[in-house]
Parts: C-alpha cells; sequence; structure tokens
C-alpha cells in the first residue's frame, strides 16, 4: 500500500479481484441491470400470452415458472442488487470516507451472485422445469408438489441471503465507523440514513427467509414436517415465516428509493430537504412497523378475527409515517425554483405513481375488502406501482442523477426525458388497467382468462411492451454517455445539488477522500 | 457495551453476524414452537392439542345444547374408506361424550395413517378437549382391515355464548413411508 | 367499426368509467368491468360500501396533494425567474399531518372493523356445504344430518379447442363448469372449506366469499344470497398449473327449486347404488358411455376418438390392449400427463360404460364388456 493514488489494474482481474468501492458498485449497477432485462423478458412473455384470451403462446406450467422467475429475479437480481450498487458508490462518497469498511467482503458478495442466477435460470432447463410456485412459494405445492429444482432453488435462495447479509453489515459497519470528522449521524444525507436502516432490516430478516427455505429442504428431503399437516405441521406457518421475511423486504426494496428522491427533490428545487428530522424519524417507523404486519398478506387463510383486527390496525398506521414523507416532498418543492431535468422528472414519477400505490396500500390494509381484493389483479397494480413506479423509477432517477458525476460526461437530455415520457406512459397503459380487473374479478397468477376481461389485459401488454422497449433506449443513453459523452468536469454537475459528493473533481477519480474533508 | 474486537470495524461486523445467526436460530427456536403454543391457545387455524385433556370434575351445564359435526376427509393419495359413525351429536358442555370414526384399508398391504383434526370455527378449538383420540397415535391397519377408532371429548363449558355448533373435520393422510417403527411393526 | 371505436372509447374513458359506474352504484348483481360489484349478498354491498368509502377518502387526499404539487410545479418554476425560499421545517405542520391522519384513519377503522365481525358470525346456518379444493377442480358435499350426503365435482366445462383456439370461444369462457353449486336464495349458507392437495382459495365475487382452502385444516365462512342468478369466480390461490381453468359457478334458485334439486340428487346417488350391483349389456353399456365420454373424454381425445390434446383412442394399444391397463389408466390416470385419476370423479356405472365405450367404438371391435363390479374390484386392488 506504499503508493496511495495507483488506479485500477488492468484487464479482468481489476474487476474480479477489486476491492474499490466505484469498481463494485460499478458491477453491482450492471448487473442488476441485465437482471431488469432477463426479469423483463419473462414479463413480455407473460403479457406476450396475456395479450389475447386462449393458449398462444405457452402451456400453463412454463406460465407458472415464468411469473415465479420474474419476481423472483426482479427482486433478488434487479430491484435490491441495484440499491447495494448505488449504496457502494455513494456512501464513502457521503459521508467522507475514502471505501467501504470491509473492502474484500465486498467482493465476495458480489461475486457469488452471479453464479447463483445462472444456476437458478438454468433450472428452467432441468427436468420438469424451473420453481413455478409463485416467488412466495407457498408449501405444500413448493415443497410435496415441487419438481427437482427446488432443491437448487433453495440453495440460490441461501446463496443469495448470505450475499445481502454481508453486503448490509458492509453499510453498517461503514457508516458507523467510517464518518469524517463532524459526520454526526444527523447530518448525514438521507439516502445513507434510509439505507442505514435498510441494512438492518436486512440483517434482521434474510436470515428468516434462510429458516424458512431451511425448513423446505428438510420437508422434502429429511422427513421433517414442519409445513406438511401429515406429520402435524402446518402450512399456514410457512406464510407467517415468509412473509415475516416479506414485508420488511418490501421496505427494504423501497426505503433506499426514498433516500434518492429525498437527494434529488431538494437538488432540482434548489431549496434544502423539508424536515429532516422527521423523515429519519418516518424511515425508522415504517422500517419498525413492517416487522408487524406480516399477517396482512394472508386475511384469507382464516385467522381468528383478534388477529385480523391487529395486523389491520397495525397496517394502517404505516400510512402516517409514509404520508409524513410524501408531505415533507411536496413542501421542500413548495417555493423552490423548479427545473425538470430527467432526474426530477423521474423523481416526480415516483411522488405521483407512489402515492396511487400507496393509495391502494391503504385499500388492501382493510381486511374486509381485502377479502374481495385479495389475490386479484388489483392487487398485482398495487405492488407494481410501489415496486416498479417506487423503486425501479427511483433508481432510474439516480442513474441520470448521479452518472455525471461517475464518469464525467453528460447524458443526452432530450433523449432522457423522451425516455421518461415514454416509461411513464407505457407503466401506467400497462398497470392501471390491471386495477380495473382486479376489482371486476380477475385472479393473479393465470395464463388465461374470461372474455370480459380481454380489452384491458391487452391495453395492459400494450402498455408493458412499450416500458419494455423503453428500457433500451435506456441503456444507449447510459452507453452513450459513457463512450462519447459531453464531457464536463464542474464538481457540482447539478446547480442545487448538495452535499460532499459533489466537491470531488468531475469525474470522481478511483480514490476518495483518502483524507477526510472538513465538515462545515 | 461489550467489545467483540479491537478494531471497531470488525467489532461492528462481528455483532452484526451474531444477530443474523440469532435471527436464523429464532426462526427454528421460538417462531416454530411460538406457533405451535399460540395455535393451541387461540385454536388458530382449528389446531387442537395433540395430546390427551386430563378431564377436571366439571359440572354439565345442561342449559346448553351445543351440535357437533364430524367429518371426515381423504388427503391425497389416501384410498382408505374412512367416516364418521355419527354425523351430529347434541351435547352439553362439560359433559363426556364418545363416538367411533369408521376406517377400512381397501389396499392389499398393511397401511399407516395419521389423522389431524381441524375445528371450525376456530375460536372453538380450545374449549374442545380430547381426552381420547385415535389421532393422537398413528393407525396401522393390515390390507383389506377395518377399525373403529375411538374418540372421548368433552365442550368446555367456556364456550363462548355465541356457538352454537363446532364442525371437527379429521383429514387422514397415508403416513405410511415415515411411520414410526413401532407402529409399522404392530 | 362500431364496435371497434366503441371498445377504444371504452379504453381511453376506464377511469371516467369507473367513477360513473360509482355515481349509478350499480343495482344488485350487476357486474362492472371497472369496479367492484356489490353482488348479491348484504356483506357484499357493506364492503362494496367501505372499499368506495376508503376511495373517496383517498381521492379526496389525492386531489390536495397533488394540487399543492402541481401548484408547484407550474408556479414555482426557476424559468420564471423566482427565487427559492429557504424554509426546511416547521413544527406545527409537520404535527398537524401527523396527527389529522390519525383521526382519518378511525374513520376508514370504525366500519371495516364492525363489517369483518359480521363476517366472522357464521352462527346459525341453514345448510352446511364442504367445499373441498382438488388439483384442479372443486367437490361439493352437500352435508346432511339425517341420510346420505350429497356431493359431486365441478370440473371446467370449457373445451380444450376453445382454449387452444381452434374454435370460437363461448360466452362464458373458462367460467362454466359441468355441474354447479346449488343453494336456495335468502338463506344463510355455510361454506366449509378444506383442501385436498395444496392450497386453494374458493372466491365467488358476488357472494362476496373469498376463502383458503387448506389440506389438513378446515374454515368456514357464509354467505345468504338476496337474488337468484348464476355467480361465477375462480380459484385465487395459485395451485399448480391449471389454477386458471378451476371455475365456480353458484345457481342460486328458489328454495322450491333447491328443494327439488337436492331431492334429485338424492334420488340420482340412490339409482347408482342399485345400478352398481346390476350387470349390463353391451348396447346398454355403449349408450351410458358415449353420454360420459362426450362429458369427460372428448375435450381431449376428440369427438372420435382422434386424439388431441390427449393421445388418440382409436385404434390405441391401451383402448384395444389388456383391460386391466385400461381400467388403471382411467381409474388412476397417467402421472405426469394431462390424463387425470377419473376414479374418484366417475361412478363405477359411468366408469364401466366410458371404459367398454372406448373399447368398442371408433372402429375398435374388442367385444368385451366391463360390469360396475369389475371397477369395484379393480380400486379395491
Amino acid at each position: 500500500m506504499g503508493d496511495h493514488h495507483h488506479g485500477p489494474a488492468k484487464g479482468l482481474s481489476r474487476w474480479l479481484f477489486t476491492t474499490n468501492h466505484k469498481d463494485i458498485g460499478t458491477m453491482y449497477l450492471w448487473f442488476s441491470f441485465s437482471m431488469f432485462i432477463l426479469g423483463g423478458a419473462f414479463a413480455m412473455i407473460i403479457r406476450a400470452e396475456l395479450f389475447q384470451p386462449g393458449l398462444q403462446l405457452v402451456e400453463p406450467a412454463f406460465f407458472n415458472q415464468m411469473t415465479t422467475l420474474h419476481g423472483l429475479v426482479m427482486v433478488f437480481g434487479a430491484i435490491m442488487p441495484s440499491f447495494v450498487g448505488l449504496a457502494n458508490w455513494l456512501i464513502p462518497m457521503m459521508i467522507g470516507a475514502p471505501d467501504m469498511a470491509l473492502p474484500r467482503m465486498n467482493n465476495w458478495s458480489f461475486w457469488i451472485l452471479p453464479p447463483t442466477f445462472l444456476l437458478l435460470a438454468s433450472t428452467l432447463f432441468m427436468e420438469g422445469g424451473a420453481p413455478a410456485a409463485g416467488w412466495t412459494f407457498y408449501a405444500p405445492l413448493s415443497t410435496t408438489y415441487a419438481g427437482p429444482s427446488v432443491t437448487y432453488f433453495i440453495f440460490c435462495i441461501h446463496v443469495l441471503g448470505l450475499s445481502s447479509i454481508m453486503g448490509s453489515i458492509n453499510i453498517i459497519a461503514t457508516v458507523m465507523n467510517m464518518r469524517a470528522p463532524g459526520m454526526t449521524y444527523m447530518k448525514m444525507p438521507l439516502f445513507v440514513w434510509t439505507w442505514l436502516i435498510t441494512a438492518f432490516l436486512l440483517v434482521a430478516v434474510m436470515p428468516v427467509l434462510a429458516g424458512a427455505v431451511t425448513m423446505m429442504l428438510m420437508d422434502v428431503h429429511f422427513g421433517t414436517s414442519f409445513f406438511s399437516a401429515a406429520g402435524g405441521g402446518d402450512p399456514v406457518l410457512f406464510q407467517h415465516v415468509f412473509w415475516f421475511f416479506g414485508h420488511p423486504e418490501v421496505y427494504i426494496i423501497i426505503l433506499p428509493a426514498f433516500g434518492v428522491v429525498s437527494q434529488i427533490i431538494p437538488a432540482f428545487s434548489r431549496k434544502p430537504l423539508f424536515g429532516y428530522d422527521s423523515m429519519v424519524y418516518a424511515t425508522a417507523s415504517i422500517a419498525f412497523l413492517s416487522f408487524i404486519v406480516w399477517a396482512h398478506h394472508m386475511y384469507t387463510v382464516g385467522m381468528p378475527v383478534a388477529g385480523e383486527l391487529f395486523f389491520m390496525y397495525a397496517t394502517m398506521l404505516i400510512a402516517v409515517p409514509t404520508g409524513v414523507k410524501v408531505f415533507n416532498w411536496i413542501s421542500t418543492m413548495w417555493r423552490g425554483a423548479l427545473s425538470f431535468e430527467t432526474p426530477m422528472l423521474f423523481s416526480l414519477g415516483f411522488l405521483v405513481l407512489f402515492t396511487i400505490g400507496g393509495f391502494t396500500g391503504l385499500m388492501l390494509s382493510i381486511a374486509p375488502s381485502d377479502f374481495q381484493y385479495h389475490d386479484s389483479y388489483f392487487v398485482v397494480a398495487h405492488f407494481h406501482y410501489v415496486m416498479v413506479a417506487g423503486a425501479v423509477f427511483s433508481m432510474t432517477a439516480a442513474i441520470y442523477f448521479w452518472l455525471p458525476k461517475w464518469c464525467g460526461r453528460m447524458y443526452n437530455e432530450t433523449m432522457g426525458k423522451t425516455h421518461f415520457w415514454i416509461s411513464f406512459i407505457g407503466f401506467n397503459l400497462a398497470f392501471f388497467p390491471q386495477h380495473f380487473v382486479g376489482l371486476a374479478g380477475m385472479p393473479r397468477r393465470i395464463p388465461d382468462y374470461a372474455l370480459q376481461f380481454a380489452d384491458f389485459n391487452m391495453m395492459s401488454s400494450i402498455g408493458a411492451f412499450i416500458y419494455g422497449l423503453s428500457q433500451i433506449m435506456f441503456l444507449y443513453n447510459v452507453i452513450a454517455t459513457i463512450v462519447a459523452g459531453k464531457p464536463t468536469s464542474e464538481e457540482k454537475v447539478w446547480e442545487g445539488a448538495e452535499g460532499l459528493e459533489w466537491t470531488i473533481p468531475t469525474p470522481a477519480p478511483y480514490h476518495t477522500f483518502e483524507t477526510p474533508p472538513a465538515i462545515k | 457495551m461489550i467489545r467483540l474486537s479491537n478494531n471497531p470495524v470488525i467489532d461492528t461486523a462481528s455483532k452484526l453476524l451474531v444477530v443474523a445467526v440469532l435471527m436464523f436460530a429464532f426462526v427454528f427456536v421460538v417462531m416454530v414452537p411460538l406457533y405451535n403454543v399460540l395455535c393451541d391457545v387461540l385454536g388458530i387455524n382449528g389446531k387442537t392439542s395433540g395430546e390427551a385433556y386430563t378431564s377436571v370434575p366439571a359440572v354439565v351445564d345442561e342449559s346448553r345444547m351445543i351440535s357437533v359435526q364430524f367429518l371426515a376427509a381423504n388427503n391425497a393419495g389416501m384410498p382408505w374408506e374412512f367416516a364418521p359413525t355419527v354425523t351430529v351429536m347434541k351435547v352439553h358442555p362439560g359433559a363426556v361424550n364418545d363416538t367411533v370414526f369408521h376406517a377400512r384399508n381397501p389396499m392389499p398391504a398393511a397401511m399407516v395413517a395419521q389423522a389431524i383434526p381441524s375445528i371450525s370455527p376456530a375460536r372453538a378449538a380450545p374449549y374442545f378437549h380430547k381426552t381420547e383420540c385415535f389421532c393422537f397415535n398413528q393407525q396401522p391397519l393390515d390390507g383389506g382391515a377395518e377399525a373403529e377408532l375411538p374418540l372421548q371429548y368433552i365442550v368446555d363449558q367456556g364456550l363462548p355464548k355465541d356457538i352454537h355448533t363446532i364442525t371437527l373435520s379429521y383429514t387422514i393422510f397415508d403416513v405410511t413411508d415415515m411411520a414410526d417403527g413401532a407402529v409399522a411393526a404392530r | 367499426m362500431c364496435v371497434e371505436a366503441k371498445r377504444l372509447l371504452k379504453l381511453a374513458l376506464g377511469p371516467v368509467l369507473m367513477l360513473m359506474s360509482v355515481a349509478a352504484t350499480a343495482a344488485g348483481g350487476e357486474v362492472s368491468s371497472v369496479n367492484m360489484s356489490p353482488g348479491v349478498t348484504e356483506v357484499g354491498e357493506r364492503i362494496y360500501d367501505l372499499h368506495m368509502w376508503i376511495f373517496w377518502i383517498c381521492t379526496i387526499i389525492g386531489v390536495g396533494v397533488f394540487g399543492v404539487m402541481f401548484y408547484s410545479i407550474i408556479y414555482h418554476r426557476k424559468s420564471k425567474g423566482v427565487t427559492p425560499a429557504n424554509f426546511h421545517e416547521s413544527t406545527k405542520v409537520e404535527i398537524l399531518w401527523t396527527v389529522v391522519p390519525f383521526f382519518i384513519l378511525i374513520g376508514m377503522a370504525v366500519p371495516s372493523t364492525t363489517t369483518l365481525l359480521d363476517i366472522y358470525d357464521t352462527d346459525d346456518a341453514e345448510i352446511d356445504i364442504l367445499v373441498t379444493g382438488y388439483q384442479w377442480k372443486w367437490k361439493y358435499e352437500y352435508l346432511n344430518e339425517s341420510g346420505e350426503n350429497v356431493n359431486f365435482f365441478s370440473n371446467l366445462r370449457t373445451p380444450q379447442s376453445e382454449i387452444h383456439n381452434s374454435e370460437p370461444k363461448g360466452e362464458y369462457y373458462l367460467l362454466e363448469v359441468d355441474e354447479p353449486m346449488v343453494i336456495p336464495v335468502d338463506t344463510k349458507v355455510r361454506f366449509l372449506i378444506t383442501g385436498n392437495d395444496v392450497i386453494h382459495s374458493w372466491w365467488v365475487p358476488q357472494l362476496a366469499v373469498k376463502r383458503d382452502a387448506i389440506p389438513g385444516f378446515i374454515n368456514e365462512t357464509w354467505t345468504k344470497a338476496t337474488k337468484e342468478g348464476v355467480y361465477r369466480g375462480q380459484c385465487a390461490e395459485l395451485c399448480g398449473k391449471d389454477h386458471g381453468f378451476m371455475p365456480i359457478v353458484v345457481n342460486v334458485v328458489s328454495r322450491q327449486e333447491y328443494d327439488e334439486w337436492l331431492a334429485a340428487k338424492q334420488i340420482e346417488a340412490a339409482e347408482i347404488k342399485e345400478l352398481m350391483a346390476q350387470t349390463f349389456a353391451l348396447d346398454e353399456l355403449m349408450e351410458r358411455g358415449e353420454a360420459v365420454y362426450a362429458r369427460s373424454c372428448l375435450a381431449c381425445h376428440g369427438a372420435n376418438g382422434e386424439g388431441g390434446v390427449g393421445n388418440a383412442i382409436k385404434g390405441s394399444a391401451i383402448a384395444t390392449g389388456d383391460l386391466a391397463t385400461h381400467l388403471d389408466v382411467g381409474i388412476n390416470g397417467v402421472p405426469g400427463t394431462a390424463m387425470q385419476a377419473f376414479g374418484g370423479q366417475l361412478n363405477d356405472v359411468d366408469m364401466a360404460a366410458v371404459i367398454t365405450y372406448q373399447r368398442n367404438a371408433f372402429g375398435n371391435n374388442m367385444g368385451d364388456l366391463v360390469q360396475p363390479i369389475d371397477v369395484y374390484n379393480h380400486k379395491k386392488g
């Protein structure tokens, strides 16, 4: 370590053995984008089959594999790693640290991901096909009635969990120990805060998922009966354990997105974030509440009425801190000096569509009404409004926002704005009608449907194709920027941007903050 | 605060690792047993206790009449004939009642069955006490053999006043492959 | 042109239509294509009212929030030359917008709680029906305190040819069954719901009923339809390959019609019992077998046994080979293929008839007969 100012190694080994947070962040981001394309391809097959009533392209068994893999790849392969990538790039730069606290573990936590997803995707070619019990893989469909691929699937989940836990430990260790002198907790950018809380959630619940799949493994191969009634077990127990992980998981996906828009909206409003303290407290409350609401995914399993009421009230409460956040963002914009570059457009898209997803979430929390919504397309519409318009839109905003800083080149603004408008229209065309078919009685996860749902499904498919294709434009824009974008060397790429990452040179050097910055 | 290492980073990371390991253990040593206890106590899912109720001398409440309805079901792949001999019993809370289920194994080979009880409405489950039940043990039957499977139960006087009907369903599963050695040998 | 134009209009005006359907609050039983239906039960109406109540609260909040946001977007833009303000907190408004939502939530929680308690009150039902979910069909068993229970399977009736687009789709495509559940109007019916293999979920939107069917456990819920009619639903919990192909149809009829139907079912069951002990001549079996074939086999094996989704029966090795093998395929199915086990679905008379039919129709000329007792003996090993 004699020369601190060496650049990256050359060739493949730079990427294989790197411990540099920026390199690892880059790899995470490219990996997650490739998974986004793969999961998107599965979605396109689903929407193509649902374009018209009747079976045209695929058989029901394969359709179920598509819905399952789409969910797994998008949640564990696209959204989660993309935010880990962003955390790797940004957290050290935001808190004035030279790198992540545990750089070697950082390398491992990334490199175990690609082979795992390769294995998961390869189950498609196995006898009996890929897992087909949905991304929620309820027992006994996923145990007693599953094909041989279930064992590989369980292994994949274990490795993904391990990767997430290592990544989270790294983030927490970095934030707790590596902050520049003077960077107190309540001075940290909100993105760092949301990630810190997310990382704690991950450390707490990924082991629970690991426990759930371990029990599955034991039921399948070692004759235990955790989830089989025959041996005194209970299939409903699986749902409890799964959602004890699954509901915090939802917030694991959305909290970093909150952090991103909390950085971007003030920048383009040219005004500090409104209610920083309450944002931190709201994030923490949401994280806490996420542990006591899991059974709202299970209103129809026949819980005692007292249980239903408890979970209903607890779930409704989440609306309060979430509302605080939305009000804060809007107050940030109020009497600012707004401009509408691509990152801001995506953040506003997030704000509008996430709020709609929040409203439908509130509707879903009402147990009696949920008897009609549950497992219908209304639910599908709801979680795509929060997952896609929430997490993916904010991630897209983040790339447009920080890419010029990272590579010292400006993206094509016209193309960026076009990308936004096509995405926005395509997304709404795809998912808004799903509210209608869901309310009218269309169940989710079906390869074919009754004739009264035909018009809206066709519309939904067209919207999905538009949204899918618009991502090609995004990919092109990003590559064109990196290769031949207009060079910029301004430290503050955006006029209103605040934070330590905007005080370093542009493009961001390979090593930053080797001497801690002075914090005002 | 306990320090696991002098290096603060390693210290934080080790503590988090301990948390992760504890959470993994939490699933097995807390969630599963706690769920089973809650099921027993609250009757979640209509589960009833898997052990015989030691009856305490109780006053029979002759002012109330409860309908107890019996159902029998076969899980997938279970070929036995299995049915209650009486489908409905009118009983007083506190009284000890007896009934039998009839089972026949039509297959040529010996098989072992496990009956799983479930009660509806689920909130009645904690008030339904079985002093003797064929569901406490695995039930072996030789090929072509028949059996009368006994059940003795008490409906607790504490049963909520608005419940007038209790449905008790038994689903039988084929557990020949996972039968206890002792049962299979019988 | 007119149809296309109407369709386009409907697509474009979806959201507007939803609001309009709200204004018109569809009369009981009418199905909206853009909104939840109040259905034909009191509970359904209460759920619908609750749904609309929350929907309107959300809409009003949404209009307020987005109104402020768009005001900002329009009037507070840099291109208008505004100088940004610098405020970034206000304890007063922050407390206000934390506390006010609590009260709004209470306004939602109260009606939700009362409705939920109502849904859970299954007491005093007049009719009990045991609903069992199978991969991939439903079985309905009418529990009878005195005498035999009536039970039957309810299978998808839509032919494979419609699903695979070789024939035009009928009006109730995928929402039609061979034997619907029948219940009387204005009567509290209790459903006891369980699953035979994996978890299913029994959902009839118009009756406001959805409850999971869990193997080994029994769930209960109830309905009381106030209007006669045919109500359709589907399995709502992913249960494997044909999850999308196990619809539910419930006929709500007058009390008298229901009693007649039930009596007829009981007589039918008694007749079948008698028939089981009889021996039949070839032409009797052929006639019955043809009807059974049309109901249970034709969809996959073709009207002339020429095959389709399933193998051809005409000249097949099974239908012209060993009788025991043929019986075994019919009764136990072929695991891993689309050939289901029909042993639990067809009674022994029908099974005997259809096997006989398959061996003696389409030019298969085996000349052997299968009697109900043969089926019975085969099942008993």
